[in-house]
């Protein structure tokens, strides 16, 4: 399956982001939109960093899950390591943008004859 | 969802009505017009999400979308073999930064 249908294939990075914003409200300066992304992501980090979940409705949600300190190994000599405990983030994909990654848009459904089940998430 | 061992913990949730309030205060543009430019920032990242591309914010993390391949599966109730279908799949990668900052030490 080596098929990208519409796929540009390019990635967009924060910068492109905020040229975006630009083009969309020419009225606000690049630094205007340039302080606007960055007070999204910072005040999304920022909740996380308190232990905070984030639901952002069609997006998708992220929580911070606790690992236990455990035992780890060096892969390269066996060597028990000490792993210590620590938060890691999780994001959940949201449904609509789950169907719309998937070219199922959720406001145009494509009644398509597989049905998949959901299996797996 | 079971994303293996570790529950998420509990406490308050932050919205987009948060994030809102956050750029209101930062910025001294109306809560009406904060209100536009978050879902514009989350919709134009949906958007090339949608078209397959890799969307890289520094600083908090990548989200990437992967064809996955269509597989056998089973109906866990029947016991039937199905084909589950390929898709496509979004998935985030925390940055390091973030990793950092949520735990700090």
């Amino acid at each position: 399956m080596a098929t990208t249908p519409e796929g540009t294939n390019g990635s967009m990075t924060k910068r492109d982001l905020i040229d975006e914003v630009v083009k969309i409200y020419p009225r606000f300066s690049g630094r205007d939109a340039e302080v606007m992304v960055n007070a999204v992501f910072d005040s999304m980090t920022e909740a996380l960093a308190r232990g905070e979940r984030i639901e952002i409705r069609g997006f998708g949600s992220f929580v911070v899950k606790h690992r236990q300190a455990r035992e780890g190994r060096n892969p390269k000599t066996g060597a028990l390591v000490p792993v210590a405990a620590k938060r890691v983030p999780f994001f959940k994909v949201g449904k609509e943008l789950k169907l719309r990654v998937d070219g199922k848009q959720p406001t145009t459904p494509q009644s398509s004859s597989s049905e998949a089940p959901g299996a797996g998430g | 969802m079971n994303d293996g061992a570790g529950a998420p913990e509990k406490g308050a949730t932050m919205t987009k009505a948060d994030i809102v309030e956050r750029i209101y205060e930062k910025v001294g543009f109306s809560k009406k017009e904060a209100s536009e430019i978050v879902e514009s920032i989350f919709e134009i990242i949906k958007t090339r999400l949608e078209h397959g591309d890799k969307v890289k914010i520094s600083g908090f993390g990548n989200f990437v979308v992967n064809q996955k391949r269509p597989r056998k599966g089973r109906n866990p109730q029947t016991g039937e073999e199905i084909i589950i279908t390929g898709r496509k799949v979004l998935t985030f990668k925390a940055s390091q930064v973030l990793k950092k900052t949520i735990n700090p030490s």
